[in-house]
């Protein structure tokens, strides 16, 4: 696949993966935001409120809340209800923490904001050791 | 990251299986943070109740307590965090017997590690309360900014797997607020109207936490005359963390670091933002609900006082919940064993609410619960809680514990709500 665009950002976390991104210019906590059976955003103010992010390349601007995410991501990816991968603009430790238990594909630190450089619906490949996100070009 | 020689013997193994996955989960927090070593802890408050947990999480634990003793005990003295379960209480809010027994086999195996189960969120009241300088590993978010902010203790959000880390390394990566670079405050707000009640300082909390949205960032809180009372920074505290994810503030004149602006804020930093009675007003207004049919009113999140629950009850004497009206009151289980001797869980009671022990309601399967039990309108004094059960499937609305009191006995969310 050819990359559009390379955008970089701090060396991440986890394996490098090829997805469907899914974008919003909010925050993220998988207690107070998702449903985590059903798979969907839940929480009624959320921009993404009622859409799935499993197997999407989650892509938003920060971490919030509470520490329960740390825990939360590995039982996602073990019921195959977690996002493919998680691109945030500022993490916090628990996303960080989460993602290293789970092993799931996580950065942040980019050179531009990456809600703004990434839209959904593109596909990305998110290289965290590499601390790169390609962009591919739309055919 | 440099290692000691004690931590590269617990990377290579030596020291049993659970040590080495643990320096490893933390070396890869570590290096994701630009820390360059670790620094040793002297307690950890760790978070996993069993909704968190979820079942993968319970098996990871009880492969942690199948180790040898020598590999599995904690370093240091670990507390819990509330649980998601109170086995005196959950058939009759509709929790299972599944969910109680994920809940024994976390029990089981936390205690094969030796932990302490205080199953508190307000360790720092009731338990061992840090002070100035010590490093923690922390990890739930109200126990760390209260610690870190109104004790100068030194730890950053230590969440469930990297608590477990810490017990099992006694250390933790040094990043983030153990460096006192990083200490310093970023942002600056003025408070002209001081917070009447526990609400609206926790209702002051979120409107200050919806501006900063950021870990990194460090709040210098100016304008407050007078220390505010544990439980008030409490609220504050906490309603912060949730709204802002913050770890850290300063209350000039109040907290340890910061006996005036200069001492934590350098030259040249942001102009104040000010903050007045009317900004408080709108956090309450938004929540709304006002005249509606209400399902149930919760005292939790922080888990509440002694003193909260000396107020709820003189607030309660006399007076009954309405028949289609809940009200649930946590707290931890040694301040309800205190409780109990008092007599204040037997005036809470009689008024038609029950007393949990050891559990906070966002904690529990409050989705479940809702479902089981037929719930949607919520009425709470927490600003916390309210910002954390909307995802749930509640409609939240926030009051002070006087109209909480008030919309429970009349079944309904008062019409003039906050």
């Amino acid at each position: 696949m050819t990359a559009d665009r390379v955008i970089r950002g701090h060396a991440g976390i986890g394996p490098s993966v090829t997805g469907v991104a899914l974008v919003a210019d909010d925050y993220f906590s998988a207690r107070y935001d998702l449903d985590r059976i059903a798979g969907v955003f839940s929480r009624p103010a959320h921009k993404l409120y009622g859409q799935s992010y499993v197997g999407r390349v989650l892509v938003l601007r920060g971490a919030k809340g509470g520490v329960a995410t740390a825990w939360m991501l590995r039982n996602m990816a073990a019921a195959g209800r977690a996002p493919l991968a998680l691109l945030l603009n500022i993490a916090n430790p628990i996303m960080a923490q989460g993602a290293a238990f789970a092993d799931l594909p996580f950065m942040d630190r980019f050179e531009a904001d990456i809600t703004r450089v990434v839209a959904t619906g593109e596909t990305v490949t998110v290289d965290p050791e590499a601390g790169q996100v390609a962009v591919h070009a739309r055919r | 990251m440099r290692l000691t020689e004690l931590e590269q013997e617990m990377l290579d193994g030596r020291h049993g299986t659970p040590r080495k996955w643990a320096i490893q989960q933390q070396m890869r927090v570590g290096r994701f943070f630009d820390a360059e070593d670790f620094v040793e802890v002297s307690q950890v408050h760790l978070m996993a109740d069993a909704e968190s947990l979820g079942e993968s999480g319970v098996e990871f634990l009880e492969r942690v307590a199948k180790t040898p003793p020598e590999h599995r005990r904690a370093r240091v003295p670990t507390v819990t965090d509330p649980r998601g379960i109170d086995f005196e209480a959950y058939r009759r809010l509709g929790q299972t017997e599944k969910m109680a027994e994920l809940e024994r086999r976390v029990i089981a195996a936390f205690r094969a590690m030796d932990f302490l189960l205080t199953d508190t969120c307000i360790n720092y009241q009731t338990v061992m309360p840090p002070v100035l300088g010590e490093h923690l590993a922390f990890g739930d978010t109200g126990s760390t900014i209260y610690a870190n902010s109104v004790l100068g203790a030194r730890s950053n959000f230590e969440g469930g797997p990297s608590a477990l880390a810490a017990a099992l390394t006694g250390r933790v990566p040094r990043y983030g607020y153990h460096v006192p670079a990083n200490r310093r405050a970023t942002r600056a707000f003025i408070v002209k109207d001081r917070p009447r009640d526990l609400s609206a300082w926790g209702a002051l909390g979120g409107v200050i936490g919806r501006r900063v949205q950021s870990y990194w960032e460090v709040p210098a809180i100016l304008g407050i005359e007078g220390a505010p009372a544990s439980d008030e920074l409490k609220h504050f505290g906490a309603a912060l963390a949730s709204f802002g994810t913050v770890a850290l503030f300063h209350m000039v004149g109040v907290t340890p670091e910061a006996p005036d602006l200069p001492a934590v804020m350098d030259p040249g930093g942001p102009a104040p933002e000010t903050l007045a009675g009317r900004d408080i007003d709108a956090f309450y207004r938004a929540y709304g609900g006002a005249g509606d049919k209400l399902d149930v009113v919760v005292f939790a999140a922080p888990q509440l006082s002694l003193l909260e629950l000396q107020t709820l009850a003189g607030l309660l004497d006399g007076r009954a919940v309405h028949p289609q009206t809940a009200m649930l009151v946590a707290t931890s289980p040694e301040v309800k064993a205190a409780a109990d001797r008092l007599g204040l869980t037997q005036r809470i009671e009689r008024a038609g609410a029950i007393v949990l022990k050891g559990v906070c309601f966002y904690q529990m399967h409050a989705r479940e619960i809702g479902e089981a039990m037929g719930w949607k309108r919520l009425m709470s004094n927490s600003a916390k809680l309210v910002n954390i059960i909307g995802g749930y499937g509640y409609a939240p609305s926030l009051g002070t514990m006087e109209q909480c009191v008030a919309a429970a006995v009349a079944g309904r969310v008062p019409k003039d709500v906050g």
